[in-house]
């Protein structure tokens, strides 16, 4: 195999999703005591789950339609499961050959009735399962209707750009961010998806089913959050495989009160400022010899002059610093991970940026520039304060 | 084709021995144990790759593999096991069992069978050297555009786009091969509602190969050219759309699934009955069913896409006829049980595996019902209870039902019979093992975990099963190692088989264990389905079976030949063909390198050439040695 990326052991460092009392407490058990209560763990697993990623831990409108349907099909399986696999258990131990026995079985090639009857059943099982289906297809699928928040997610390798068309800054610049999206509850965010390079899938399994983010196509989703999640951070990470670092494009959504979200937005909305004084202000100039290759950022002057620096072929980072990842949330956004990031970030997590081609805009990951550990902090220092 | 005439007394038998007996060999029986013996071996291999993944996924942001070695050791785990073991060993079965089983001398194109398996060979060899030149496919065994399109500095996808094409001829040319030989070569008497249901499962599967094989060639070739030669069929940027390529492999990619689970049905569709020693409950609903299966499996492509966005009135389309699917499954399921109701039980290591197939693939039929209710499929989709799906499927179905065949015909195949405390103890590891490693996926999956991934951050709750997964690959493992050594075993202790240990039903054991080069010395004539079973059964007043006084079949119960019988002799012109076509493919896999590729090109096709004028100009009759 050639290509080999050699990888440090991240730390989870400050993202940690609160203690999940069922998952840590596993591990430590005994065996035969965790072999006792396997059957009944995995019954319960399949029907409900307070895991931070799981599907069975519905927090939106949507993924309760969806976790409803579950349910349905679940209990319906598990009935025929139940009386087929008991039908064969049966026949097993009470049709197997004994001792003393020399009487032939009688050879019966069939009975049509019977075939027909266990071929109509099953047929009237699914058009049972059938018609909630198509139904919540078709409610899923309709256009989302009240006061909607628009996002558009384009999905790059390996990181998720958030635009909010409806909210714009000063100058009528729409706000941007990357990898942590905030929501509104008890609203319906629709998100229009495409994807800048390969194809990606959006996927939160909490709030939604998944969704992929295809090249030349809008695809959309809808999410309406329940109204007592406020507060709540929900990981949610790219479900289509998108090639080297597929496992790391994960992202986080935050759910939020309506003031929350509006006090959030009128935030980002804000330029940054360039430094005047401190780390920083040299930091500026890297950023803008090397950082605004890719990444973008809106500024503004001591005077308030507000201006773009860079390019928009990865994350805006107008507002790094108030983010709470960093890298698609691979390591939580500290001054020692990001440092760590700066200086070697294919080390943190794997890309092929010897790939790049900056004229065409095909990036796959950021190169390792060669910075000394002095730039590395004036380069933390100004992107930390971007709050 | 070159005739070799037998004399009366069977006096000529062609040289067996050395290797250039095999390389030459047309014979359909030594084809079949070549297509098991490398199935076996490219099963270990795929094995190996799947503890490697494994062990990096026993726990949380596993360090054994970097994401790009992993990558490769997914994609090529998919591949292996699909193209290398499942599908070649359901062929090793075809190949050794259908002219056994219609009562035919070989298959129809005794050469083009040859030819199939080398190319084979030679492809999955050609692609399994990329481990080491050039590294291996690693966009998924499903190689979605545009991924697989987009990274041309590799030839990592050529090798897929390329080994794929040549595996693809392989199948074809075995399928119609097969094809002709059940259309045109049965016994006498043997009318296709006679045929034994594994043979019946098998003109399925070629129909199903020579239809969708095709539709997957022209996705590869566009793939290929995307990659070499600057098309877009699949850039969205220039009007071509990645989209394309998902309708044209799961066109093929459905069919398939089918290709490799309705072998093992028919496997054990021989194996309850004989063991049940009853007749198989409902034979027509379960060949129709069959044939159903196929059918519809053309219709249920975009179930795989339920993500991608296509319009809700497709969705709801492609979900219907999914949920159809179930009901002909179901119908062989209960007509199983059907058949072992009211039976007498031999509870052997190929009855067990027999019905494990039946337990097993309860849970991944019951599983794919709940894909096609579209809401919950877009949770499901690509997560890990995908996977567990699709092993329940192709391990707990498709993998029991082959080994279930193997306890069953080895004794066929040597002569011996397999040690069935070693088998008991297979079945029950692998029993365990297997739902160990798959059982725990629905809930990783369902619980949020993503498939193709090289590593999960912790706190997502997926610590406790990933780690009982890889514990249980780990007894799969083990179990594996107990049949490879009872099969080694086998030919230094096995006990003599006879003719017809089983006391079975079909043509196949009325031969010799193992058979001669021309399967009978002289062919039955079928006068009911289940030949051998009515030649040694009649029935009570009550419906019981009674054995019948030898000698009761008094009608001319053989074809009485004249003229001797007639074998093709051996040829290595399929062998040169193979080699020729493989090497003009891995030209076409290092073309972007110039003269190396171009070299490798012309030099294959003149191989080929020769191997394929030689093969048309071989003399008509050759006189015997």
């Amino acid at each position: 195999m050639t290509l080999g990326y050699r990888l440090i052991r991240p730390s989870y460092g400050s993202y940690v999703q609160r203690p999940v009392a069922n998952a840590g407490g596993r591990r430590r058990r005994s065996v035969s005591r965790t072999l006792s209560v396997v059957p009944a763990t995995v019954l319960l697993a399949a029907c409900s789950s307070t895991l931070p990623q799981s599907s069975l831990n519905p927090k939106s409108a949507e993924a309760r339609q969806i976790d409803d349907l579950w349910i349905l099909v679940l209990v319906l399986a598990t009935i025929v499961f139940v009386v087929v696999e008991a039908a064969l258990v049966f026949a097993i131990f009470r049709f197997r050959k004994r001792k003393n026995d020399d009487r032939e079985p009688k050879q019966i090639h069939g009975n049509t009735t019977l075939e027909i009857v266990w071929s109509i059943i099953p047929a009237l099982i699914l058009v049972a399962v059938t018609v909630p289906t198509v139904r919540t297809v078709f409610d899923l699928r309709s256009p989302a209707e009240g006061d909607v928040v628009r996002v558009n997610v384009t999905g790059h390798q390996w990181w998720w750009e958030f635009e909010y068309p409806d909210i714009v800054d000063d100058q009528g610049r729409p706000l941007t961010t990357a990898n942590e999206l905030h929501l509104p509850v008890g609203r319906t965010t629709e998100l229009t998806m495409t994807s800048a390079d390969v194809i990606h899938s959006f996927w939160v399994p909490p709030l939604a089913g998944k969704r992929d983010l295809v090249p030349g196509h809008e695809t959309f989703i809808k999410i309406t959050p329940d109204a007592d999640r406020a507060g709540e951070e929900i990981p949610g990470q790219c479900a289509e495989f998108c090639w080297l670092s597929h496992a790391d494009m994960r992202l986080l959504v935050f759910l939020q009160t309506e003031s929350d979200f509006a006090a959030w937005a009128a935030g980002e909305t804000q330029p940054a400022n360039i430094p005047t004084d401190g780390l920083a202000v040299s930091g500026f100039e890297t950023f803008k010899a090397i950082c605004a290759l890719c990444h973008q950022a809106v500024v503004a002057e001591p005077d308030g002059t507000v201006t773009v620096v860079g390019e928009a072929l990865a994350p805006d980072l107008t507002h790094f610093g108030s983010r709470s990842t960093l890298g698609a949330r691979v390591e939580s956004n500290t001054a020692e991970h990001l440092a760590q990031w700066i200086d070697n970030p294919s080390a943190v997590k794997p890309m092929a940026p010897d790939l790049n081609d900056l004229e065409t805009g095909r990036i796959l990951g950021m190169p390792d520039y060669g910075l000394d550990d002095e730039e590395i902090a004036e380069l933390v220092a100004l992107l930390e304060g971007w709050s | 084709m070159a005739v070799t005439t037998l004399t009366e007394d069977l006096g000529y038998t062609p040289n067996t021995d050395g290797v250039w007996s095999w390389l030459t060999t047309v014979d359909h029986k030594r084809i079949g144990i070549m297509y098991g013996v490398s199935a076996l071996v490219f099963f270990i291999v795929g094995g190996l790759e799947a503890l490697l993944i494994r062990i990096q996924l026993a726990g949380p942001n596993g360090t054994l593999l970097s994401a790009d070695a992993y990558n490769q050791l997914f994609t090529m785990h998919g591949i292996t096991m699909i193209f290398a073991a499942i599908m070649p060993v359901a062929a090793a079965f075809q190949n050794y069992m259908i002219p056994l089983q219609i009562g035919a001398r070989d298959v129809a194109f005794p050469r083009l069978n040859a030819f199939s398996f080398w190319l084979f060979l030679f492809g999955v060899l050609m692609l399994m050297s990329s481990f080491f030149l050039g590294g291996s496919p690693d966009g998924a065994w499903t190689g979605y555009a545009n991924l697989s399109t987009q990274v041309t500095e590799f030839v990592r996808m050529d090798y897929y786009a390329i080994g794929l094409q040549l595996l693809g001829v392989a199948s074809i040319g075995s399928s119609a091969n097969f094809i002709a030989t059940i259309f045109t070569m049965r016994a006498p008497g043997m009318t296709m509602m006679r045929m034994p249901v594994f043979t019946w499962m098998s003109v399925v599967t070629s129909f199903l190969l020579i239809l969708s094989m095709p539709v997957i060639s022209v996705g590869l070739w566009q793939m290929f050219l995307d990659r070499n030669f600057g098309t877009v069929f699949y850039e969205a940027q220039a009007s071509g759309d990645p989209l394309l390529w998902q309708h044209l492999f799961w066109v093929f990619g459905h069919p398939e699934v089918y290709v490799l689970v309705l072998p093992a049905m028919g496997i054990i569709s021989e194996t309850l009955p004989t063991f049940s020693r009853k007749p198989l409950f409902g034979y027509a609903f379960v060949v129709f069913s069959g044939i159903a299966i196929g059918f519809l499996g053309f219709g249920v492509w975009a179930h795989h896409m339920f993500t991608a966005g296509l319009s809700p009135v497709a969705e709801v389309g492609f979900g219907i006829v999914t949920m159809l699917i179930a009901v002909p499954t179901g119908v062989k399921i209960f007509n199983w049980i059907g058949t072992i109701w009211g039976g007498k039980l031999t509870l052997n290591t190929s009855m067990l595996f027999s019905i494990g197939f039946i337990a097993m693939f309860i849970i991944g039929g019951l599983s794919g019902v709940t894909h096609a209710v579209i809401p919950a499929d877009t949770q499901q989709h690509d997560s890990y209870y995908v996977v567990a799906h699709f092993h329940y499927v192709l391990v707990g179905g498709s993998a029991f039902g082959f080994i279930a065949g193997v306890y069953y015909w080895l004794p066929k195949w040597t002569g011996k019979m397999l040690n069935e405390t070693l088998g008991k103890w297979h079945f029950w590891l692998m029993f365990l093992g297997f739902n160990l490693t798959f059982g725990p996926m629905h809930i990783l999956g369902l619980n949020g975990m993503p498939r193709r991934t090289y590593r999960y951050p912790e706190g997502l709750g997926w610590e406790f099963w990933n780690g009982m997964a890889t514990i249980g690959s780990f007894i799969i493992g083990v179990s594996m190692l107990v049949f490879i050594w009872n099969v080694i075993n086998t030919r230094r202790k096995g006990l003599p088989a006879g003719n017809d240990p089983w006391d079975a039903r079909t043509v196949e054991w009325m031969t010799t264990s193992p058979p001669p080069i021309h399967n009978f010395d002289r062919v039955p004539v079928v006068r009911h389905l289940d030949e051998l079973w009515h030649r040694k059964y009649g029935v009570d007043e009550e419906g019981r079976a009674v054995p019948l006084p030898d000698g009761y079949v008094e009608e001319p119960a053989f074809v009485e030949e004249a003229g001797g019988i007639h074998m093709p002799s051996p040829s290595y012109y399929p062998i040169i063909a193979a080699f020729g076509l493989v090497t003009a493919g891995a030209g076409l896999v290092f073309w972007s390198s110039g003269i190396l590729g171009v070299g490798m090109l012309v030099i294959g096709a003149a191989i080929m050439l020769w191997g394929v004028v030689g093969w048309a100009a071989e003399p008509i009759t050759r006189e015997a040695h």
